[in-house]
């Protein structure tokens, strides 16, 4: 108690921004009755600030795994806590970047990135103005009064983006937000993150199947086996920060998504070998 | 930081290009509104002058056909005695009274059976069973049951418009867009704020629709109702006058019941038209 001054090395040593515990997660076919392990038994803790990349099999379960984070589904077993509190459901502690942008038609630029904070109860004006500030932070001042039909995929990915970051929560969960777009989109708005990172030094779970991807943004890169999703390895990305695109030239950055390549085939094999049994 | 530029300049061209392209739109746009209307307005153009001359000339026997020139003749005629103001009066208040409780009432349920999935379970078959009934058919019921006075014509045209809008809003309401429906609970949105700020913008498109359908409907209830048994009305003045071969009269009253129906549904198009704006330009 008498440590508050050294109250960032605490939390940093005792407490983990999120923590998952034991988490498993299974399914159950609606027709057949028959259950499926998507998640089992997976652990993991998110130190403040860091940005940890979850990679894996398209289908092994990650998206399943932030769904559960985020409270948009429900564990068969295990704890999620955030900040050492457990959630059960959705709060104001957590918010998503959406695979699809997922705007709502009818609203402006402005009055989707206020969206989240109207559901939560943010009264007007404060709400006004945070809008305001992450709709300037992420480039979209000119966009304020377009119709989302009216914008690109990576400028709605944006406003996406900034739905979630005016919430200011506690930890950003992302689930695959680059990957419907362009690959020259997706570079640009990496970057873009890249750079709002640095300002806001969000604690961030991202889930991707773009292996540099995860390399470039991230701190920590889990590689997920196939489905039911353990974690097979974990791969500390020790590239100097602040980071841009340049950072590819990097000989660590090969070296880095080599071996979490080598992790995935090995999680491919496995995959096959499962089909075999079947 | 090459990036950033880059985006700033992307963003400020598109505006400029943007721009550009809502001006040549709106050019466009407005000259194939022109075209259309010189279309459309010709070949009405043309049938009204072959009409008018193939009575003039003897062609066709006016006392049946009757023509433009007569029609008008007569509506000024029935204008001045005020016969016509008093039949269209009747009709009006029927229509008005039946239509808003069909909207009333209507949209209310629409909204509900959308919503729960087991009220529309209950009450979806006798909605569908009633809807493809033809409800003139139920006319003399409502005779014996509420008598010959407005009340029977009120609930004919109430039971005509009432199934097209508890139709088209259980559609509306079941297009919700489940994506969007996550992003709310992401929020931790609760049902009514789900069913206010994604349910009721989602389905204001099908509210058109159904008030649109639900027009026609309303203007057939109307005319079949006063048809059946009545003393006054613009469907009893059809037949009143059809029964007695004055043509011209017949013709007027179509005309004025069918310029009714198209000034609504225009006016609900044009309605409609300002949600395009967010639905895209396709």
């Amino acid at each position: 108690m008498a440590v508050l001054a050294n109250k960032d090395n605490l939390a940093i040593n005792d407490f983990p921004k999120l923590s998952v515990e034991q988490l498993s997660i299974s399914y159950e076919d609606k027709k057949t009755g028959a259950i499926t392990e998507a998640v089992k038994e997976v652990s993991l803790d998110i130190q403040p600030g860091e940005f940890v990349t979850i990679v894996g099999l398209s289908g092994c379960g990650k998206s399943s795994f932030l769904n559960a984070v985020a409270g948009l589904l429900n564990s068969s077993n295990g704890t999620i806590k955030v900040d050492g509190k457990k959630v059960t459901q959705p709060g104001p502690d957590r918010a998503v970047v959406f695979q699809k942008a997922s705007l709502l038609p009818w609203r402006t630029t402005l009055k989707n990135i206020i969206y989240g904070l109207e559901i939560s109860g943010i009264p007007k004006d404060e709400a006004l103005q945070r809008a305001k500030k992450y709709m300037k932070m992420t480039q979209l001042e000119s966009y304020e009064e377009f119709y989302p039909a009216a914008l690109s995929g990576g400028m709605q990915q944006r406003v996406n983006l900034a739905r979630a970051l005016a919430c200011e929560p506690e930890v950003l969960l992302m689930d695959e937000p680059f990957s419907a777009l362009d690959a020259i989109t997706r570079e640009v708005l990496q970057n873009e993150l890249l750079l709002l990172w640095e300002k806001t030094k969000k604690t961030v779970l991202m889930v991707t199947h773009q292996i540099d991807e995860a390399v470039l943004l991230s701190d920590r890169v889990i590689v997920f086996s196939a489905r039911p999703a353990a974690i097979m390895k974990e791969i500390k990305i020790n590239l100097p920060r602040p980071r841009t695109s340049e950072v590819k030239n990097n000989r660590l950055f090969d070296h880095l998504t080599q071996q979490i390549w080598n992790e995935i085939n090995k999680s491919v094999g496995k995959k096959v070998e499962l089909e075999y049994e079947i | 930081m090459k990036y950033k530029d880059l985006t700033i300049a992307t963003t400020v061209n598109q505006l400029k290009v943007r721009k550009h392209i809502k001006g040549s739109f709106i050019k466009r746009k407005w000259k194939q509104t022109s075209i259309s209307t010189f279309l459309g307005g010709g070949v009405l153009f043309v049938f009204l002058l072959s009409w008018e001359l193939l009575s003039l000339s003897g062609a066709v026997n006016p006392q049946f056909t009757s023509s433009p020139s007569r029609i008008i003749k007569k509506g000024i005629e029935l204008i001045a005695s005020g016969e016509l103001q008093t039949h269209a009066l009747a009709s009006s208040q029927i229509f008005i009274i039946g239509y808003l409780l069909a909207v009333i009432v209507g949209v209310p349920i629409g909204i509900l059976l959308g919503w729960y999935k087991r009220l529309n379970q209950a009450f979806g078959p006798i909605i569908a069973s009633l809807y493809t009934t033809p409800r003139l058919a139920l006319m003399p019921l409502f005779i014996i049951w509420l008598g010959l006075g407005s009340t029977s014509k009120i609930a004919l045209v109430f039971l005509s418009a009432v199934f097209p809008i508890i139709i088209n809003l259980v559609m509306g309401m079941r297009s919700i867009d489940g994506n969007l429906v996550k992003v709310a609970k992401s929020y931790n949105a609760n049902q009514w704020q789900i069913f206010r700020t994604i349910a009721m913008p989602m389905s204001v498109p099908f509210l058109i629709t159904a008030l649109q359908l639900a027009t026609g409907r309303a203007l057939l209830g109307v005319v079949g109702a006063e048809i059946f048994g009545s003393q006054a009305g613009l469907g009893y003045m059809i037949m009143y006058a059809g029964a007695t071969f004055q043509t011209d009269k017949v013709f007027v009253g179509v005309v004025i019941i069918a310029t009714i129906g198209i000034a609504m549904d225009r006016f609900l198009f044009y309605l409609s038209k300002r949600f395009d704006e967010w639905r895209g330009n396709n």
